[in-house]
């Protein structure tokens, strides 16, 4: 009736981690990763692991040794003994010893992480609630990257796909072989840029912007996620990285470029009410995490956009609303003029989550969400807003 | 009751006091002050915050009544001025890392938040080169985004240093009413008291011209940016402190009046003193990194 | 020992300063009582209660994380869940548990007849029931509690509803009710010790709560400074963490982790004490290394002010930043090796009997290492590149608060049961509660250290499915775990209601003052000081 048990699912610890290395398909452990850096760290971990695993055994098998012997039951009587000089002092100085054996390659590591000079190519990450925005610097494009995985599979009504929750709608890419300079920041809250594949995790804050390189080996899709808590969807806010041979990278670059192009030029000319439409639906999506696929938001936090619809909750919500015309005397949302709805797309209410999407979203994008908001849900306006005409609203 | 207990304490007993309804009628007070802070916040009614408020200080008035009454009546040995000593003491090193935070912000903001933002600092220098381009502004400041708008600063010779001479004579003027108490000179005690609570209340009066200038005429508010908030907050904590200082100073001029301290016996005018002299050193840090450099 | 017992007889019968009649009856009695035993046992009811209601909200995040998918509750409700769990559990079980202990004990410990301040002992206590009323309460207001982690990082945090100042003016109250325990607990050790118990003969619970009296009183009022600045950001209007104003979000993670860390060791400190309380005297031998004990638990305090960094190592800091912090908190390891291999010493040839306290403080010293062990590993800055917000910190920190924290107070909670009843626990009962828990705790978070390495990141309601298998293994162990903690309730009732009673000293190898005077503890214990000699302090 010893305490073997935690001991032994120590064991079974130990050699679950072992056998990892052996069977890859079923992780248990950290990722090698595909950059010099994730190297070295998953070496250092591993080193630090393994003098860990070593000091247990010592300690706890001396530990399990005593109490299997020196028991009463067993006729054990109590020695008096209770200082050594000697001995104190050696197990003082020996962890030191094996601390400063950990802090040398440990040091090495972290300096050769620090430097990002030299990069062959900068991208800085931005930070949304909820989705990350990629911008070449220097290359002129720059994109958004939210979920692509089915509300249905999370709410449990369909069957869960392959990369369930660890798909976008458009990966970063990158070419192989290259330092890619990371530069973070966010807009609205803290986040953190994570693929483990890459070696490390950056927070991304707003108002600064951090730096970090990868440099990857081999071509291939690498998965991660936001690591810091950012509100109600920072479970939602995947990352995937594609990283292509040059030639193919410089392929999609063009390809791009010229995707971006004809997309600005798109909004000097007049839409149709169904093709708003239809648009407004897709760009909806980065409004749903909020004011919720069916429009009618969250009691108390997020105003449902449904004209007629009752919101109450904290006066600080309430009161910019009022002064907008969005919120009846008897609390009741009233959609207001385009102008002003517009107005709250484009600009935002400070203070408050609703972040101004001006930088965010261009003309057709606001125009399309406008036009679905209106004539969605049981709101019927009928009006098809034109890109033109937020152009000059901005 | 323990009020009939006349023999003086003789060393080794410990003067355990009665069960008392002082502490949960504080407990409630905190709790419907706090209740009522928060609902005006959330934009109610200041009720709440005044019925807490006054059941505060009612149970001040009835806890303090019933210490100095003990006191008064010799309950207090030695050794529980012991006890009083350390739990003072260890009070205003509370305090002092209150007031820590707070300085930690304000060196943290210009040492190191500031020069990432203007580029003036080695690491992180994309912060300033992408975000804020052209912001190139030295302490002191309200930030980038000119949070607040144009302000002016508040110098160091005017008023703050009238003030701190206000009350580094008031931290001479206490003690020299300890010195009166240790010589049984009631007199001196009482003046001395008198004096410093006068140059306490005048401080406090003096900075709150001081913030009606700065509101009305040099568009200096909370709001201005890091400077704004780190000026009004350190400040104003340390104005409060002067506040419940003086006050604290007031209660012991009306007890030296009503001749309560002996020059054995007086630890309440000790623990006032001792206050009186961190919020001193408070002023001096404040007048030094807040005012001058 | 029997000389002391007998002075403290007559005394108490002699110098009674009027106490002779009983306390007041019904609920007056603890409203308004200034007794440390009272006291004790009111902060060791609510701790109880908290962790009841912080483990329930704790069983709302494993049930959600069952399987994959959404299914029980919405991803908001789901972080208000995961931060007033960890509100719960480090402010209103842990800590308040460590702080009944420290008033039923120190003063017997070390001979006074109550704590050095009795009344406002007692205002410490019921500022807790309200702060917590505050607290929990806003899980019921629009828009709901705090959802922004137990960090309460900005810019996030400044996105609660209504919620928000209950929150922040609840932390303000758990602070001056922290402040003032740590004052009277200081003033106690430090002036009510009896003739003879100088500093070092002072039992090591004793000393370990005096170092963490200190750390409260230093660090509470930081933590009341930040959440402050966080309230007039909100609604003053200044910048502090704002960079349009020159501020920075990341400021507020400096100050409050220069409260979180040393709040850390507040929770494992008094641990220590009880478990070098309770190896010896199972083990029935001196404890090993008494004096460097006491050096090892003030250089954990000391280093504890200067490693604050290592919870920021993504934030990026410059290179030096986080080389220093990095070395200081691996140096921390020292320290705590000194103290896992002085209980080892101690129990080394000595003459060992398992009942439950011992069982307990053994799964103690096993599965805090471990806890320990992970920590060194986060705290190679590299490596926590890969490791930081993911479950390998869940399981790191778990594994020193559960099987340490929680685990030691369950400990010293049976060690001392007979002591404060007057009867003995049921000791069946006992051992099948901790076999329930080692078993069930392991199965909980020993498979988070997998979670985490293969990338789960912490606080999410919904996970990719790679992650599934560990995921339901924990949940299960959660289970498991909780439901046990039901025996221990049951066993502490039945321990009140009756028993066998308890001789004054119910263990063969125990020392100590508390052991001389009977079992239950009279409400009134040395009202004149019992004389210390060197014989009978430190074994
Ligand atoms: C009781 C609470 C407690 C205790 C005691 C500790 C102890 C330690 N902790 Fe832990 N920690 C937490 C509670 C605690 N921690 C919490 C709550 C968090 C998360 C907070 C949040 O983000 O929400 C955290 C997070 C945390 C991090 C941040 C992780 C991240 O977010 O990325 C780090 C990084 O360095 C760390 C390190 C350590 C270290 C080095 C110790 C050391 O003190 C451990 C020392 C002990 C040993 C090492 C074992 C015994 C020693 C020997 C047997 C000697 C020989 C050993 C060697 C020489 C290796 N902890
Ligand atoms: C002392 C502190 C402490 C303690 C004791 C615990 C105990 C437990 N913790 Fe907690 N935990 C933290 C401190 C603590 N935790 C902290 C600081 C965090 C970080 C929060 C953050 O990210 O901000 C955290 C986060 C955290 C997470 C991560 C959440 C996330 O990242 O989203 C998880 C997930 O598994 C978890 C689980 C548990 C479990 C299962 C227990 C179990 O030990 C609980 C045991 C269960 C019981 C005791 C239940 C008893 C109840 C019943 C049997 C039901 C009867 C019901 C009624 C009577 C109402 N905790
Ligand atoms: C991070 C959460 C969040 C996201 C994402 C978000 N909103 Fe909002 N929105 C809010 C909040 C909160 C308010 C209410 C602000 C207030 O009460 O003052 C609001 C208010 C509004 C209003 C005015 C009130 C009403 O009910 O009509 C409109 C219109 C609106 N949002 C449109 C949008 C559109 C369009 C998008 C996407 C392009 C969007 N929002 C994305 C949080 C969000
Ligand atoms: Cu973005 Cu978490
Ligand atoms: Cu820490």
């Amino acid at each position: 009736m010893s305490a073997f048990r935690p001991c032994g699912l120590a064991a079974t610890g130990v050699l679950g981690l072992w056998s990892a290395a052996v069977h890859a398909d079923f992780q248990l452990n950290m990722t090698p990763g595909v950059t010099a850096v994730s190297h070295r760290i998953y070496e250092l971990h591993m080193l630090i692991f393994w003098i860990c695993v070593a000091i247990g055994i010592v300690v706890f098998g001396v530990m399990f040794w005593s109490v299997y012997h020196h028991r009463k039951s067993r006729g054990a009587v109590a020695a008096q003994f209770h200082e050594s000089t000697t001995i104190e002092i050696a197990w003082t100085i020996v962890p030191v010893l094996i601390l400063v054996g950990m802090a040398i390659p440990a040091t090495k590591t972290l300096v050769q992480m620090e430097d990002t000079s030299n990069a062959d190519l900068t991208i800085k990450v931005t930070g949304y609630q909820w989705k990350w925005r990629y911008d070449y610097l220097g290359e002129d494009i720059g994109f958004y990257s939210s979920l692509k995985t089915d509300a249905r599979q999370i709410h449990g009504e369909t069957d869960k796909g392959e990369h369930y929750l660890l798909e976008v709608d458009r990966p970063l890419v990158v070419p192989v072989g290259r330092k890619v300079r990371i530069l973070t920041t966010a807009s609205d809250v803290i986040h953190a840029w994570w693929v483990p594949a890459l070696g490390w995790k950056r927070d991304a804050i707003p108002g600064f912007v951090n730096e970090s390189w990868a440099k990857i080996d081999q071509p291939g899709t690498y998965r991660g996620q936001c690591a810091e808590l950012c509100g109600k969807d920072h479970g939602f806010m995947p990352i995937v990285v594609v990283a292509m041979n040059q030639p193919d990278y410089d392929k999609w670059l063009a390809d791009t470029k010229a995707a971006a192009a004809s997309e600005r030029n798109s909004a000097d000319r007049v839409w149709g009410k169904a093709e708003l439409m239809a648009k407004g639906a897709e760009v909806y999506r980065s409004c749903a995490a909020c004011h919720q696929a069916s429009g009618e938001g969250i009691a108390g936090m997020f105003p449902p956009l449904i004209h007629g619809k009752p919101f109450s909750g904290p006066e600080a919500l309430l009161e910019p609303l009022r002064t907008r015309g969005f919120l009846s005397a008897d609390g009741k949302i009233t959609v207001g003029p385009l102008d002003k709805h517009a107005e709250i797309v484009l600009k935002g209410i400070p203070g408050t989550p609703m972040a101004g999407y001006a930088g965010q979203l261009s003309d057709v994008e606001v125009a399309a969400v406008l036009t679905y908001i209106r004539n969605s849900w049981g709101n019927d306006f009928g009006d098809a807003v034109q890109p033109s005409m937020i152009k000059t609203l901005r | 009751m323990s009020t009939t207990t006349h023999d003086a304490p003789s060393a080794g007993s410990y003067y355990v006091p009665h069960s008392s309804p002082w502490p949960i009628i504080g407990s409630v007070g905190l709790f419907v002050t706090m209740m009522g802070g928060a609902n005006l916040l959330n934009g109610h009614a200041p009720t709440l915050l005044y019925c807490g408020l006054a059941v505060l200080i009612v149970m001040m008035i009835g806890w303090f009544n019933n210490v100095i009454r003990e006191s008064q009546a010799g309950l207090y040995s030695p050794q529980m001025d012991r006890s009083f000593r350390w739990g003072m003491s260890w009070f205003i090193f509370s305090e002092v890392m209150f007031f820590a935070a707070f300085f930690g912000a304000l060196f943290y903001a210009r040492d190191y938040a500031l020069p990432w933002l203007d580029g003036t600092s080695a690491s992180k220098p994309m912060t300033h080169e992408l975000l804020w381009p052209t912001f190139e502004e030295r302490w002191p400041t309200n930030g980038p985004g000119r949070v607040g708008g144009t302000f002016e600063v508040m110098g160091p010779w005017g008023l703050p240093a009238l003030n701190t001479l206000i009350l580094l004579s008031s931290g001479a003027t206490v003690t020299w009413a300890h010195w009166g108490l240790l010589k049984g000179n009631r007199r001196q005690l009482c003046l001395g008291l008198a004096a410093t609570v006068g140059l306490g209340f005048l401080f406090v009066a003096l900075q709150a011209v001081e913030y009606s200038h700065a509101y009305q005429h040099m568009n200096l508010t909370l709001g201005s940016g890091i400077y704004g908030s780190t000026f009004f907050m350190l400040t104003g904590f340390h104005g409060a402190h002067v506040t419940i200082g003086a006050i604290m100073l007031t209660v012991m001029l009306l007890r030296s009046l009503a001749g309560h301290f002996t020059p054995e016996h007086h630890f309440a005018f000790e623990a006032a003193a001792w206050y009186w002299h961190f919020v001193d050193v408070v002023w001096l840090g404040l007048f030094v990194f807040v005012y001058w450099f | 020992m029997t000389a002391t017992t007998a002075g403290h007889d007559a005394v108490h019968d002699g110098h009674d300063h009027g106490h002779e009649h009983a306390p007041p009856r019904g609920l007056w009695r603890w409203l308004s009582t200034t007794n440390h035993k009272d006291i004790g046992t009111m902060y060791l009811v609510l701790s109880l209660t908290m962790f009841f209601i912080g483990g329930a909200m704790a069983l709302v995040i494993r049930a959600e994380l069952f399987r994959p998918g959404l299914q029980l509750v919405e991803p908001m409700f789901f972080n208000q869940m995961t931060t007033m769990h960890a509100l719960v559990m480090i402010f209103g079980a842990v800590m308040p548990a460590f702080v009944g202990l420290a008033n039923w004990l120190i003063p017997m410990m070390v001979g006074a007849p109550d704590m050095a301040l009795p009344r406002m002992n007692n205002w410490s206590f019921w500022i807790m029931p309200f702060a917590f009323a505050l607290l929990l309460s806003t899980l019921f207001m629009d828009g709901g509690g705090p959802a922004g982690g137990w960090t309460l990082y900005p810019p996030l945090s400044l996105q609660t509803g209504a919620a928000f100042p209950f929150v922040i003016l609840s932390i303000h109250m758990m602070g001056v009710s922290s402040v003032m325990g740590a004052i009277n607990i200081i003033a106690t050790i430090l002036n009510l010790r009896a003739p003879g118990m100088t500093l070092m003969r002072m039992p090591l619970f004793v000393w370990t709560w005096l170092i963490t009296a200190y750390l409260l009183i230093a660090v509470m009022p930081v933590l009341a400074g930040a959440v402050t600045m966080l309230l007039t950001d909100k609604y003053f209007g200044t910048s502090f963490f704002n960079a349009a104003g020159g501020g920075d979000p990341v400021m507020f993670q400096h100050i409050f982790w220069f409260f979180g860390h040393p709040e850390v060791y507040i929770m494992i400190l008094p641990a220590f004490g009880i478990v070098s309380q309770i190896i010896p005297t199972f083990a029935r031998k001196p404890l090993f290394g008494y004096a460097s004990m006491v050096y090892a638990t003030a250089s954990i305090a000391f280093l504890s002010f200067i490693v604050w960094g290592h919870h920021m190592f993504t934030v990026g800091m410059p290179l030096a930043g986080e080389l220093f912090f990095m070395y200081a908190t691996m140096l921390i390891a020292v320290p705590t090796g000194v103290k896992v291999f002085n209980w080892i010493s101690t129990m080394w040839r000595g003459s060992m009997t398992f009942e439950t306290p011992m069982l307990f403080a053994i799964a103690f010293v096993v599965l805090f290492t471990i806890g320990g062990f992970s920590g060194l590993m986060l705290a190679i800055a590299p490596a926590d590149f890969q490791y930081q917000d993911t479950y390998f910190v869940v399981a790191h920190f778990h594994y020193v608060l559960v099987p340490g924290a929680v685990f030691s107070i369950m400990a010293a909670a049976y060690y001392w049961l007979p002591k404060w009843t007057g009867h003995m626990y049921d000791e069946k009962l006992g051992r099948l509660h901790f076999w329930c828990s080692a078993i069930g705790v392991n199965i909980l978070f020993f498979p988070q250290h997998f979670l985490g390495l293969a990338g789960m990141p912490r606080r999410i309601p919904d996970y990719a499915l790679q992650f599934a298998e560990f995921n339901m293994i924990s949940s299960i162990g959660a289970f498991i775990f909780g439901f046990s903690q039901l025996i221990f309730l049951w066993v502490v009732i039945k321990c009140v209601r009756g028993g066998e009673p308890a001789p004054a000293k119910p263990w063969e190898g125990a020392h100590g003052l508390e052991w001389t005077v009977p079992s239950p503890a009279p409400h009134h214990t040395f009202q004149t000081p019992p004389q210390i000699t060197e014989a009978e302090a430190h074994s």
